[in-house]
């Protein structure tokens, strides 16, 4: 593949694959079952699309992947594309980049949920995953193995099959290295993230890999997801452990080497500070989004039950998988929630999505969401985010304001 | 020109450059810190709110946040909105893979904190292909830098 034998993709893939290996000092390369990529359109920009477009015109034998390739949100859900007032150049690169990566066999699954609806990794098993949230969830709770793989660099895995072994594919950069006590246990998907924020900023490097004990249940996916996704953000984060709960580490003794560093201790005070962080001066809000980790099915219902009866006077857009939304349709879920006024959306994500055009277009700055990654994102992008419980982001919704 | 002071870094890529350092003991992200089209720090939180990032070496501590990097560097070189290279205490993979995806001039791995070592606005020159590689500092900032 290197010396361009099996055409000039692979041997850019490979290319890549090198650059990137040497600077990590990866011995060699490793088999990977599947690849997923983060591609939208606002990150690929024309130059990102016009190389696409350059690998798909190549001939199909040379071009088209060779392992399970999946996508991350896409820019925008078509079919919500006028409502939320996005230009016609972004449909336009939108449709450009499906159609390449289309003709390269890459999966249009337009997901960061893939290990809740489509096929999950399996403990030991190497994935070239790009979304952090994804990775980080994957290595965590499941037990599989990926870095953090950029969009150039998931399509190079598609290509060749491999990735280079460096980080979290070798066992000595997945044990521990920082131990956090927690006295208190989140109850609501926000605190659950304000928590992996917190954590996140606390861990702050990618290299770091998290030890948390204290816990008085075990969580389930949906608060992982979101857990997982803020500390990636916050804190680039890949991997954590909870013993009793993880599988690489079934107990607090087989999560470090030798003895554990002394314990950071974490409460809920510390949650409260974040999320108090956010709401200074907060008292309107001008949209409400639910989104980044997509929501999954029960995440949805309780939308639909939260809005039962009720009329949005803000926007509130709930986004989904393309894979959860037919579902959701299916048991009445969507009907219940846009007969609030709210929308339903699939197969974007909200930061993913133009999100400074989008505040230009709608005059949206101040803006709700349970999400602790999404809080953590927007400020960049000119948005005023206060982070709140659904039930909290549901009132905001249908009054205008912050009680 | 004189070589003021010189660091070795443990791992770099790219092509050896020169050019003024902007610099902050701050993380970086493209899209979590910056608006790409104006080419200026966004992020109300960071160091360096405000300021322009073009043709600038970035001097900053550490990488972080998602995955965007590693297409938007590309994309900010095509319309020449970019830093002229970037340097950090420490990476990951999405900084490395952009950089690769890109050719942009990446530089990590000091034995001090490199933030604290280079002042802002110095004239800095970054020789990736030298063993191991190196910054060196040639001159003192710019009057108002």
């Amino acid at each position: 593949m290197l010396r361009g034998a099996m055409g000039p993709a692979r041997q850019w893939a490979m290319q890549h694959q090198q650059r990137v290996g040497t600077y990590f000092a990866a011995p060699d390369l490793v088999k990977v079952g599947q690849a997923h990529m983060m591609a939208d359109t606002e990150s690929l920009g024309e130059a990102g699309i016009a190389f696409i477009e350059g690998l798909a015109a190549m001939p199909e034998a040379e071009r088209r992947v060779r392992i399970p390739t999946i996508t991350d949100p896409r820019g925008t859900d078509f079919a919500a594309a006028a409502r939320l007032k996005q230009q016609d150049w972004m449909i336009a690169l939108e449709r450009r980049a499906i159609a390449a990566f289309e003709a390269l066999g890459i999966l249009m699954t337009n997901t960061c949920i893939n290990y809740q609806t489509i096929m999950p990794p399996v403990k030991g098993e190497h994935v070239a995953y790009g979304d952090t949230g994804v990775v980080i969830y994957c290595n965590s709770v499941l037990g599989a193995r990926s870095n953090f793989e950029g969009g150039p660099s998931a399509l190079a895995a598609g290509l060749t099959g491999y990735t280079p072994r460096y980080g979290f594919h070798l066992d000595a950069q997945r044990r521990g290295s920082l131990l956090v006590e927690l006295n208190w246990t989140p109850e609501a998907l926000h605190e659950w993230g304000a928590l992996g924020g917190v954590i996140g900023r606390l861990a702050g490097d990618y290299w770091r890999v998290p030890v948390i004990v204290g816990l008085d249940r075990v969580p389930n996916s949906d608060e992982l997801k979101h857990f997982g996704a803020a500390m990636a953000s916050f804190g680039s984060v890949a991997m954590f452990h909870m013993p009793g709960v993880t599988p690489d580490a079934p107990a607090l003794a087989n999560a470090f080497d030798g003895t554990p560093p002394s314990a950071q201790k974490i409460g809920r005070s510390d949650v409260e500070a974040l999320l108090a962080s956010y709401a200074e001066g907060a008292d309107a809000v001008d949209v409400v989004v639910f989104s980044a980790p997509q929501l999954s099915l029960i995440e949805l219902q309780m939308v639909a039950d939260l809005l039962e009866g009720r009329q949005a006077k803000v926007p509130l857009l709930a986004i989904t998988s393309p894979q959860v939304k037919p579902d959701a349709d299916r048991m009445g879920l969507t009907q219940r929630i846009e007969a609030s006024g709210a929308m339903l959306l699939q197969g974007m994500c909200f930061y993913q999505s133009y999100a400074r055009e989008l505040a230009e277009a709608n005059g949206w700055r101040r803006l709700a969401t349970p999400s602790a990654k999404l809080t953590n994102i927007l400020g960049g992008y000119g948005y005023r985010p206060v982070l709140l419980s659904m039930e909290a982001c549901v009132e905001a919704a249908c009054t205008g304001r912050l009680a | 020109m004189n070589v003021v002071r010189e660091f070795t870094a443990t791992a770099a890529m790219g092509e050896k450059i020169r050019g003024r350092a902007l610099v902050a003991n701050d993380g970086f992200s493209a899209r979590y810190d910056l608006d790409r089209v104006t080419g200026t720090f966004s992020r109300p939180e960071h160091k360096l709110h405000g300021r322009s990032y073009l043709g600038m070496v970035l001097v900053l501590d550490r990488a972080k946040g998602g995955v965007a990097t590693a297409w938007m560097l590309n994309e900010m070189a095509a319309r020449e909105v970019m830093p002229a290279a970037l340097v950090l205490n420490t990476v990951n993979p999405i900084m490395v893979q952009g950089a690769a995806f890109a050719g942009t001039t990446l530089m990590s791995g000091f034995a001090e904190d490199i933030t604290r070592a280079v002042p802002d606005g110095a004239l800095i020159e970054l020789d990736p292909h030298a063993k191991p590689p190196v910054l060196r500092i040639l001159g003192e900032p710019e009057t108002g830098a």
